[in-house]
Order: C-alpha cells, then sequence, then structure tokens
C-alpha cells in the first residue's frame, strides 16, 4: 500500500524535473513580482496536469488521487503558490466532468485540461466565509436564462480565468437552496475588484468577482437547481486533499534546506548539526510530515473508492497537513537565524505561501467542526 | 521512416561517478542512472520528425545492464514506438570494439533509414561508436553534426570540426550523430508514462546476436585525478601581455 508503482515513480520525477526546470528557478521573482505565469502553467497542462484526475473521455489525464497528490506535493517543492493554483483549477475542471452533461464536458473540460483556459472556483462571499451555506448571491430564472447578482470574495485566478464555476442562491432553503454555474470570461455584468494586496500567494491573483445583471443561457447550470452546495463540497473534499499534499510539499523543501543549512553553518566550534536539539527539531518536523504523508494518501485512497468515512479522512488530512507544512516551515525559519527572515534564502516565502492553507478550502477550524461532529454523531 | 535511437543509460552527472577499484569499471549499480543528456537530444530529433509525420516509427536500443531498462522505458514514455535492449553478462565491461559490433548485429536487419546516436557521452566515452557501426553496417556516417534538415531523399547538415564547418550530405540509409546543440529534449506526459508499459522491448541476449566478437582492450590500471594545484599568476606590471603570450605559445595554444 504504501509503495509506489513504478509508474508513479516515474511520474513524480518528470513532475520533479519539471518543477525544477520551470518553476523553482523562477518562483522568488514572482512572488515579488506578483506575476501569474500563465505560460508555465499552459506548460503543466500540455503535460497532463490541468486534469489530472479527470476523465479520459474529454482530454482528462485519467489518474488517482493518490497520483495527484504525489504531484502537487513535487510541484510544491517548487513553489507551493503555484501548485495550490494548480489543485484549485484540477477541483474546478473535476466538477465540470463529474456534475456536467455532455455537452458542457465537451465544451469546457478539453480547453481547460490543457490550461490553454483557466478555472476559477467562487464559494467565499465578503459576508461569508466559513458558512457558506448561507451564501447571497443570486440567480434568478428569467425565461431560458438565469440573471446573476452578488459578490464572490477572495477569488483565486480571478481575472485572468476563463471559466468561473459560481455557487448562487435559486431558492431561500439554506444549502439546498444553493445552485452551481458556470459563468465565461467576458459575459456581460462580470467584472473584478482589485488584485488583492497579501501576505503570500503573489504568484496569483486574488480579486472580487462582481456580478451584475449577469445573464447566462440556463445550459451554463452545472447539475439541477439545488444542488450546487453538494458539488461544492464534493470538489472540496479534493481539494483539501490536494492543498495538504501542497503544505507537505513546501514544509518538506523548508526541512531539506534547514538540514543542509545546519549541516555547514557553525557556531560554538561547530556545525549546529551537532547540537542535539536543533537534531530533534529536524527529526520532529520530518515525523510530521511523514505522519501527515501518510494521512493524505490515506484520504486520497478514501476518495478514490469513495468510501463512506472520505469526508472525514479528507478533513482529518487537510488539517494534519496544513498544520505539519506550516510548522515545518516556521521551525526552518528559526534555524535558519536571520538568514530565515531574509528573502534570499526562500523559507520566509515557503512560510507566507503556506500560512494561507491552514485557512482556505474550510480552515482548520472548520475541519475540527467536521471531524468532531462527525465524532459525536456516530 | 523508420529511425533507430541508440540511447545510452549513464551515472547522473549531478551525483558522484565513481570508477570501482576492484573492477575497473565505471559503476552503474550506484545512484541514478539517467539517459544521457546528448542521447535525449537525439531522441529529441527523431520525435520532432514524428511530430510532423505520424508515420515516422521510432525504435530506440540500448546495450546496458538490466536497468537500462529504465531509460527505454523513459524513452518510451516521451513518444518512441519500440525499444531493445541489449542485455547479457557476457557484455558486461564490453569495449567499444566488442559493443560496436553488438549494436550493428542488433540493429543489421531492422531495415532503418535513420540512425541517429550522440557524439559522446558523459561516462566511459570515446565518440567513436557510431563509427565503428558505420563501418559494419556499410552506411554513411554524418558525424557531430551542429544541425539536421531532412528531406525524402536524405539527410544534410553541418558539422563542426577543428578545421571549421562543413555542410555534409548522404542519402538514406545513414547514420548521424547530433552534439548538444540540438534542441533540449522534451519531458514525457502523464499518457505518455502511462502508456509506456504497454509499448514493446525486445530484449536481445549476446548469443542470440552473434555478433561472434570480443573485447580487444584490458584497463591496466586507474588512477585518481591529480588535486588541482594553484595556476600560475601573471602580475601586469608592464610585462603582463608579453609574458601571457610566452605561457600560451608554450603550451601550443595560440
Ligand atoms: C573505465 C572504462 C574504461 C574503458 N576503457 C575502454 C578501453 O580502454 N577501450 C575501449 O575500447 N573501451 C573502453 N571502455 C568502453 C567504451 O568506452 C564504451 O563501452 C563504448 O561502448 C562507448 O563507445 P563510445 O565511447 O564510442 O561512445 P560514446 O562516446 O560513449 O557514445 C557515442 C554514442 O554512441 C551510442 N552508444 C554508446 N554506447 C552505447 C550503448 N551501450 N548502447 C547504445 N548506444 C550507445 C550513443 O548514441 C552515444 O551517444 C571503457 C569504459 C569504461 C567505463
Ligand atoms: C488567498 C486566499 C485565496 C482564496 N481563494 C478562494 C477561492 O478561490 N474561492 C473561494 O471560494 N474562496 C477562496 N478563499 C476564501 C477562503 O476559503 C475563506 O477565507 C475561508 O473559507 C474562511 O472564511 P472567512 O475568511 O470568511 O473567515 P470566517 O468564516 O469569517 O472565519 C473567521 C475565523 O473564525 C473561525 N470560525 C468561523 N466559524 C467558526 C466556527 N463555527 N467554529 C470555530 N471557528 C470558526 C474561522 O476558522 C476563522 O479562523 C480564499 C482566501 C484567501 C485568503
Amino acid at each position: 500500500m504504501f509503495e509506489l508503482t513504478e509508474e508513479q515513480q516515474a511520474i513524480t520525477e518528470m513532475v520533479s524535473d519539471f518543477a525544477t526546470e520551470h518553476i523553482a528557478p523562477q518562483a522568488a521573482a514572482w512572488d515579488r513580482d506578483h506575476h501569474f505565469p500563465i505560460d508555465v502553467l499552459a506548460e503543466a497542462g500540455s503535460l497532463g496536469m490541468g486534469g489530472i484526475y479527470v476523465r479520459e473521455e474529454f482530454g482528462g489525464s485519467g489518474m488517482s488521487r493518490l497520483d495527484a497528490a504525489l504531484i502537487f506535493e513535487e510541484l510544491a517543492k517548487a513553489d507551493p503558490t503555484i501548485a495550490a493554483y494548480i489543485s484549485i483549477h484540477n477541483m474546478v475542471v473535476w466538477m465540470i466532468d463529474k456534475f456536467g452533461n455532455d455537452e458542457q464536458r465537451a465544451v469546457w473540460v478539453p480547453q481547460l485540461c490543457t490550461m490553454d483556459m483557466l478555472g476559477s472556483y467562487c464559494l467565499t462571499e465578503p459576508g461569508v466565509g466559513s458558512d457558506a451555506a448561507a451564501l447571497s448571491t443570486r440567480a434568478v430564472r428569467d425565461g431560458d436564462f438565469y440573471v446573476l447578482n452578488g459578490t464572490k470574495q477572495f477569488i483565486s485566478g480571478a481575472g485572468s480565468s476563463g471559466l468561473y464555476l459560481v455557487m448562487a442562491r435559486t431558492a431561500d432553503t439554506g444549502s439546498a437552496g444553493i445552485t452551481a454555474f458556470l459563468v465565461p470570461d467576458g459575459t456581460p455584468g462580470l467584472s473584478f475588484g482589485a488584485l488583492e494586496a497579501k501576505m503570500g500567494w503573489n504568484a496569483q491573483p486574488t480579486r472580487q468577482v462582481v456580478m451584475e445583471n449577469l445573464r447566462i443561457p440556463v445550459g451554463n447550470r452545472l447539475g439541477e437547481e439545488g444542488t450546487g452546495f453538494g458539488i461544492a463540497m464534493r470538489g472540496l473534499n479534493g481539494g483539501r486533499v490536494n492543498i495538504g499534499a501542497c503544505s507537505i510539499g513546501g514544509g518538506q523543501a523548508a526541512l531539506d534546506k534547514s538540514i543542509a543549512y545546519l549541516k555547514e553553518r557553525e557556531a560554538f566550534g561547530k556545525p549546529l548539526i551537532a547540537q542535539q536539539s536543533l537534531l530533534f527539531a529536524i527529526a520532529d518536523m520530518e515525523t510530521e510530515l511523514e505522519t501527515a504523508r501518510t494521512m493524505i494518501w490515506r484520504a486520497a485512497d478514501a476518495l478514490e473508492r469513495g468510501t463512506a468515512d472520505t469526508v472525514r479522512l479528507c478533513a482529518m488530512a487537510k488539517r494534519v497537513a496544513t498544520d505539519a507544512g506550516f510548522n515545518a516551515a516556521n521551525t526552518a525559519l528559526q534555524l535558519h537565524g536571520g538568514y530565515g527572515y531574509l528573502s534570499e534564502y526562500g523559507i520566509e516565502k515557503i512560510v507566507r505561501d503556506l500560512r494561507v492553507h491552514q485557512i482556505l478550502e474550510g480552515s482548520n477550524e472548520i475541519m475540527r467542526l467536521v471531524i468532531g461532529r462527525l465524532a459525536v454523531e456516530k | 521512416m523508420k529511425i533507430v535511437v541508440l540511447i545510452k543509460a549513464v551515472p547522473d552527472t549531478a551525483d558522484e561517478r565513481i570508477l570501482d577499484p576492484q573492477t575497473y569499471r565505471v559503476d552503474r549499480e550506484e545512484g541514478d542512472q539517467i539517459i544521457d543528456e546528448i542521447t535525449e537530444r537525439a531522441l529529441e530529433l527523431a520525435l520532432s520528425v514524428k511530430d510532423r509525420d505520424k508515420t515516422t516509427e521510432v525504435i530506440v536500443a540500448t546495450m546496458g545492464p538490466a536497468h537500462a531498462i529504465k531509460a527505454i522505458r523513459k524513452a518510451l514514455s516521451m513518444g518512441a514506438d519500440s525499444g531493445i535492449h541489449v542485455l547479457d553478462d557476457s557484455l558486461i565491461g564490453a569495449d567499444l570494439v566488442l559493443t560496436a559490433a553488438t549494436l550493428a548485429a542488433a540493429l543489421r536487419d531492422l531495415g532503418a533509414e535513420l540512425i541517429i546516436a550522440g557524439n559522446e557521452s558523459t561516462d566511459g566515452r570515446a565518440g567513436m561508436l557510431p563509427a565503428m557501426l558505420s563501418e559494419h553496417l556499410g552506411l554513411p556516417l554524418l558525424g557531430s553534426l551542429t544541425t539536421a534538415e531532412m528531406s525524402a531523399q536524405g539527410i544534410s547538415g553541418q558539422r563542426q570540426s577543428e578545421a571549421g564547418t562543413q555542410e555534409v550530405t548522404a542519402t538514406y540509409p545513414a547514420i548521424i550523430t547530433v552534439t548538444e546543440r540540438f534542441a533540449e529534449a522534451r519531458f514525457p506526459n502523464f499518457k505518455g508514462i502511462l502508456g509506456a508499459k504497454r509499448k514493446p522491448v525486445a530484449t536481445k541476449s549476446a548469443a542470440e546476436l552473434g555478433a561472434g566478437a570480443q573485447s580487444l582492450t584490458t584497463v591496466a590500471q586507474i588512477l585518481p585525478r591529480p588535486a588541482r594545484s594553484a595556476g600560475a599568476k601573471i602580475i601586469d606590471d608592464g610585462q603582463g601581455a608579453d609574458e601571457l603570450i610566452t605561457f600560451l605559445t608554450a603550451r601550443h595554444l595560440i
């Protein structure tokens, strides 16, 4: 169960080569210049990273959730921000492939899989984040059209994406009144807020998505009316495993840098690695990351097989992995001393990038809420 | 068109490469074995022909130990159609003469229009194998090309030598060797990686090929490269240029 197949080894090797050559050397500059490298994303798409666990029929790679977790970990070693965006994009493509009709799949899935077109996931609003079922963006049926009004907050990729997967309210019945819609870029009534200034994740844009009397054909509704919340949550199960894998990749990169640094840096007459307390810090980082990785793989397996405890395991994996990744990065910064605080060493960026993984795709408090409720309901 | 690419599995140049002090051979068991970079470029050239004309058949061939299959699989995942693996314990430590005769036997009846090799590799290298192969197979060799142009009739390109640049042409069938001036190899995509296992690889033993050659060389001794000593420093106090010219002339560098 815990040994990777020959193909999985070949896949991680390829992604690692790609990330080392095409992402890592530029990650610091992209962060500094707030540059979203859509050309590099298209290259990733041409290798199959745009629809990793999407069926092959319309251009997906047809691989497993575990394959995806391995891929996101490798990408995140080079740049957690780029890896995380690709993860969100994959979530969107999978939702369309899974819940769309054949016509919708044929139109959108091929161009999204190659990443010639990018996708955004639009659930959060200025007034509602964790309590997503209370969202207020409205979609009103008007003949063969829906008219959408509302604002989405913190939308990754907004302004650059070609397709927005928007959760909107079609009835005042709580989570059962939410419907998913496919909103193409360029639709009249669609506009974007200013680029948010952020602590990290600077190589991908975060903006508001504003809809004002935006008309889309009924054919752009994904699934039936009232199924949108379920679709959004099903997407997030995978998103949680993937964002967790991104945290492990970032944390692992920080750990690897720390080991190299402690071996080389001398103080008090010997290399720092000879201080047992620092060796123990390394041991704890290593152990926590491996524990989290094990959990991510288990959740990926549950997701793949559609087992009854998928939601619970995905929530646990997300919580454990995003905490382990951030803690490893933060410890790495401490182990690097003052140099860890300088941009040049690449550690402070990992800390800034991984911090938000504890907040989004369901905050880690919400993960506890999910796990806790399931635990006491049993 | 049928193209054979001679790929070579070599120790990763990023790792420390070791000469075994007992056998005098390159240690091919330790560390990562990868496709030699120039032979990856040779493969890229063949695949670019296939990109333009889907009827092109690309076969990769290598002689090497069991793990060389990894290099073949990688080449298949990048887009080659099939592989030939010459694998035999009797070939361990083969010299140029034996390697060339054996590979020639493996390629003789394939009916390839074009054989592409690298001009030299990053491990045990002489850069002679393709020339010996061309002799065995009676095919023209365009060696050390920096460019290659393929038409229906034949192949032409530029080759760089100490004397200058030459324009060379040959009709098919022919052998060419490419240099690092050729395009870098593509990454295999996921579909390619997952499909590689289904592509055929023929494993050939020495007996099957019946090359009937033997290694003619023995390595008598290996010595570690002497540690680098500090170079001579020329300080320019008016005579610098003269001293530099004397230094370079003495070594036949100018
Ligand atoms: C320590 C050591 C000492 C050696 N000493 C001698 C010696 O004294 N005399 C001697 O004759 N040989 C010796 N060899 C072996 C010799 O270098 C290689 O076996 C020979 O096959 C490579 O040929 P080359 O150097 O011409 O090709 P390279 O310069 O290595 O490669 C040129 C091209 O030929 C092709 N090619 C080469 N080898 C293969 C292969 N196995 N399979 C498929 N394609 C291939 C590739 O396309 C490559 O790009 C020694 C090897 C080692 C490791
Ligand atoms: C950089 C960035 C990118 C993002 N990208 C996207 C995107 O692409 N698409 C999208 O839809 N959203 C996106 N988000 C939004 C993100 O998912 C939300 O920020 C997140 O769900 C939390 O919502 P909130 O910010 O409204 O916090 P709130 O829900 O207001 O929560 C504030 C705090 O209270 C805690 N809390 C809330 N409820 C409870 C409770 N019941 N019990 C205990 N604690 C609780 C939370 O955990 C949090 O710590 C992004 C956010 C950021 C920062």
